[in-house]
């Protein structure tokens, strides 16, 4: 049949797009020797000028991650990796503090032109307060000044290890703490920057914290570390976005992100992911192994993930909430995009401890080419949490007869006030719908992404407005190829 | 690795295997099953809760007890026939009996060859006489090496019951199992079934485990079915063992083109009881249906794993398991779909509604689907929650007491499953039977386990119907 010949060209083009972001800035890289030992983890905390504390710390993860092997339950195949093959750090040069954006390293600036999100740009049109971070050092921060104002501390990890000493030691590693898991206790070690953001009681953050991740000299594990506190009664949303160059090695990424919101206090977090996620034959890619996790420590609180993956080779990622005070929320807004032979094992943990704690749960899944695409997720409600309500809904999109979705609840339920749904459909996208587009002129590769961004509507309405473009246009980049 | 209290079991297995071994393969013409068998139990030991599949069971209680093992078959006493009878009463069934592990019956009844073809009896009969038909199906769905229990019975099974329907018969009567234990000490039962249906056959089969006492036992019975095309099966577990005893229950069935299968799993008491389900749908057209209820209450604990693999295209499935959790009783569902590539055109659905009566009852649910085929229609669902208030504010404001309201909203629940059941006498019998157990009549009777209800007194909730 015709139609249905046109139908898979279109797919074939929507689905064999090229990654768009691939290029290698030349800066000079300040590389610690390869491999992972003691001394390596001496170097970097030397490097930084950590105080001691911070180096015991490091050492403590080291020695406890040297007693783990890799986790193999997740639903992805890969090579196994050598972790004493990996750089484990990479600074861009070191230089003079810069003062204005004409400072900046001009091959940099290309860089994030290329991407489309100048500094400057994004200072003045959208408002956003960016602390870049290319290869694990921050390079500018902006903002500052609007946010001392409001006593909101905002800045790279390193420098919130030496300006607030006392804020880093309470939080660091109490929602996941070194034990938690192999790559947070490898991250624990390693760690080379990552961000530090604290609000003030009683403060609404302004305007939109964000950080822009970007892997870039070859070999370099990046392991990122985001600290967030929301002290009681604020208010702040937080965007994290990242692209990669085109890369043939694989590259690991295991970066620890904890939240912690106290009394009242609203956390939004919201995440694109876009890696270098392989070639067409399945060639390179990041590994994106990701430990997310937010407490609701205070009564009130809310903690809001929202993400949309649709890169790396190979995704593990399971941005959680443990809703420990009473009436606390928990959110999850995913939408995982995956083509050629990328893999996605993603979902959440919603750990119900508190009373009428509340926590919601959509996932949008889209499979291409020979991709898998998995949801997995933890519903818990423990023996207190009287009237605690989840809901969660799952839903797998398949394009092509190649790819797998893949649906991987766990409920555990303890407590008998409490009502937990879960609902989940797999389906390939709607003959009618195409039809019906069709039908009024709109071509069979409109139609689809189309209809694709329609699925993922319900998740990226809950992107904040400057992320929501980006995030529609990786959508597009990544499924519909040469019409992106 | 095991750790000392599971070693207990591990070892008792080993051993009755090595000093035994002969024995068991007595009169048996494939030997070199059981041993294939016993090496892959050696290799893969028993399942602990550190097995992903088994996390939501804990076997340490299981595995720390002395066990015993009847070592053949006991006298065949017509008395004991008294036992079995009043299981009979509500429907009209053929049955066999299996006594602590052994197929029990008269010696010329060993192995009943009916005018139609139709054979009923013991395997290890089956075995001498056709070994052909034997050999052509035994060991061929269940998968030895799936985990340690299903190894450790292939090694060790005693007897078990024998079906074959040929081509193209009907069997009218339903066949049922009634499998019973009567020994005071932790009897461990290894008991293995086959069921082959040929072409355009039918067949209802009943699966009972009853235990006659309070002693404990561990009954690990594996059983496989081959349903040829445009065969229709039905099968119905009934479950009523004493809190004491564990059940380790395993069905591996296989599809071929437009066949059908439709299991009723229904548990009413048990100590520790997993059922699981493997089913393979081979054939195109091929379609499964699959519910089962669960009640449960003291410190019981049921786990239910279901294993769809929808291996060509134009199959269907459905999974529906409602269970209700009282007291510190826990609950395991784990349901897995999984469609190959190719497979297009699969409808597959999975639903478990659990309720919790309990703040000490617990469940933990995991409907899994793992999907490679693009045109599929798939769905899952599972929920866990109370009782509707607004149901049960509506009863009671009609004059309807408040346990009285809770039971007929349970009953409710569960009929949802029981409605499925064709047979309109079992039907009866087995709402009767959750009518009592949600009364709370239902703990093990003194006597008999075999609450069967008499027809002449059904049984009926003290509700005043015309009020609502």
């Amino acid at each position: 049949m015709d139609n249905s010949k046109e139908k898979n060209k279109a797919l074939d083009e929507f689905t064999t797009g090229e990654y768009k972001y691939g290029f290698v800035t030349d800066i000079e890289a300040d590389e610690a020797p390869m491999g992972l030992n003691e001394d390596i983890v001496r170097f970097i905390s030397g490097k930084k000028n950590e105080p001691e504390w911070m180096l015991e710390y490091r050492l403590k993860a080291f020695r406890h991650w040297l007693t783990l092997s890799e986790p193999k339950w997740a639903h992805v195949n890969y090579p196994e990796i050598n972790f004493q093959d990996i750089i484990y750090y990479s600074a861009p040069k070191k230089k003079k503090e810069l003062e204005s954006l004409d400072e900046v390293d001009p091959e940099l600036l290309d860089t994030f032109n290329k991407l489309g999100i100048s500094l400057d740009e994004q200072k003045m049109l959208a408002g956003v307060a960016v602390d870049a971070v290319i290869d694990s050092v921050s390079v500018k921060t902006t903002f500052q000044d609007t946010l001392a104002k409001h006593g909101i501390i905002f800045c790279s990890f390193s420098e919130a290890v030496q300006d607030h000493p006392e804020l880093v030691k309470k939080y660091m590693g109490s929602v996941v703490p070194y034990t938690d898991n192999y790559y947070s206790a490898l991250n624990a070690a390693v760690f080379s920057d990552g961000s530090f953001c604290y609000i003030p009681n009683g403060v609404r953050c302004p305007i939109e914290l964000s950080t822009y991740f970007r892997i870039n000299a070859a070999n370099t594990g990046q392991f990122e570390r985001t600290l967030l506190v929301a002290d009681e009664n604020s208010y702040v949303s937080y965007l994290e976005g990242c692209t990669a160059p085109q890369r043939d090695e694989n590259q690991l990424h295991a970066a620890v992100v904890e939240i912690i919101a106290m009394k009242g206090a609203e956390v939004k977090y919201s995440t694109v992911q876009n890696w270098y996620p392989g070639d067409k034959e399945g060639r390179g890619g990041i590994f994106n192994f990701v430990t997310k996790r937010g407490i609701c420590e205070g009564d009130n609180s809310k903690i809001s993930w929202t993400q949309v993956e649709t890169g790396s080779a190979v995704t593990w990622k399971y941005p959680s909430c443990i809703l420990k005070g009473n009436n606390s929320i928990g959110e999850f807004y995913s939408v995982a995009v995956t083509n050629n032979y990328q893999q996605a094992d993603t979902g959440t943990k919603m750990i119900h401890l508190g009373k009428n704690t509340k926590s919601t749960i959509i996932s949008k899944g889209i499979s291409a080419g020979k991709s898998n695409n998995s949801y997995r997720g933890l519903v818990q409600i423990s023996k207190k949490a009287d009237n605690a309500r989840n809901f969660s809904q799952c839903d797998s999109l398949l394009l092509g007869d190649k790819c797998g979705a893949h649906t991987f609840p766990y409920i555990k339920t303890n407590n008998s006030t409490a009502i937990v749904e879960h609902e989940a459909t797999t389906s390939k996208i709607s003959e009618d719908q195409l039809f019906y587009c069709q039908q009024r002129g709109i071509d069979m590769e409109k139609a689809i992404g189309l209809i694709v961004n329609g699925y993922a509507k319900e998740v990226l309405n809950k992107l904040p407005m400057e992320f929501a473009v980006e995030a529609q246009k990786l959508l597009a980049i990544t499924l519909e190829g040469s019409v992106g | 690795m095991l750790n000392k209290t599971e070693n207990l079991l591990q070892g008792h297995l080993l051993k009755h295997i090595e000093e035994n071994g002969s024995l068991l393969n007595k009169g048996w013409q494939n030997s070199s099953l059981r041993e294939e068998a016993f090496s892959t139990f050696k290799k893969i030991g028993l399942p602990t809760s550190k097995n992903e599949k088994w996390r939501g069971t804990n076997l340490s209680k299981l595995y720390s007890k002395e066990i015993v093992f009847e070592k053949s078959a006991g006298e065949y006493n017509k008395n004991l026939d008294e036992i079995f009878v009043c299981e009979v009463q509500g429907f009209d069934t053929q049955t066999v009996s299996m006594l602590n592990g052994w197929f029990y019956s008269s010696e010329n009844e060993k192995l009943v060859i009916h005018e139609n073809g139709l054979i009923v009896g013991s395997i290890f009969a089956a075995q001498q006489q056709f070994p052909e038909l034997f050999d052509k199906h035994f060991n061929t769905v269940a998968k030895t090496d799936t985990h340690g229990l299903i190894a450790a019975n292939a090694a060790l099974f005693t007897d078990g019951l024998f079906i074959y329907v040929p081509d193209g018969v009907i069997v009218e009567k339903a066949i049922q199992l009634i499998k019973m234990i009567n020994r005071d000490d932790n009897l461990m039962v290894n008991s293995r079934n086959l069921i082959v249906l040929g072409k355009n056959s039918q067949l209802s089969f009943l699966h009972c485990d009853d235990s006659i006492n309070q002693s404990p036992s561990f009954i690990n019975t594996v059983t496989e079915v081959v349903i040829s095309e445009n065969a229709h099966f039905c099968l119905h577990k009934l479950q009523n063992v004493n809190d004491a005893s564990s059940l380790i229950n395993s069905t591996f069935i296989k599809q071929e083109k437009n066949s059908t299968s439709k299991v009723n799993v229904i548990t009413y008491n048990g100590g520790l009881i997993r059922n699981e389900l493997y089913v393979d749908l081979v054939g195109e057209g091929a379609d499964a249906d699959l519910n089962g209820v669960y009640l449960m209450d003291k410190k019981q604990h049921i786990d239910n794993q279901v294993y769809v693999k929808h291996a060509v295209p134009n199959c269907t499935s459905s999974e529906l398991f409602k269970g209700v959790l009282d007291e510190e009783a826990s609950g395991v569902f784990n349901g897995y779909i999984f469609v190959e590539r190719d497979a297009q055109n699969t409808v597959a659905f999975q639903q478990n509604n659990n309720i919790l009566l309990s703040s000490n009852a617990k469940i933990d649910t995991q409907p899994f689907l793992e999907i490679y085929a693009d045109d599929v229609k798939c769905s899952h669902g599972a929920t866990v929650g109370q009782l509707d208030t607004e149901a049960l504010f509506y009863m009671k404001q009609r004059g309807i007491g408040h346990d009285d309201a809770l039971l007929l909203l349970m009953f409710a629940f569960t009929a949802e499953v029981t409605s499925k059941i064709g047979i309109e006498s079992l039907r009866q019998s087995i709402e009767d039977m959750i009518k009592k157990r949600l009364r709370g009549e239902l703990s093990i009777c003194d006597k008999c386990v075999l609450h069967c209800s008499i027809p002449d007194h059904p049984i009926e909730f003290d509700i005043d119907l015309s009020k609502i």
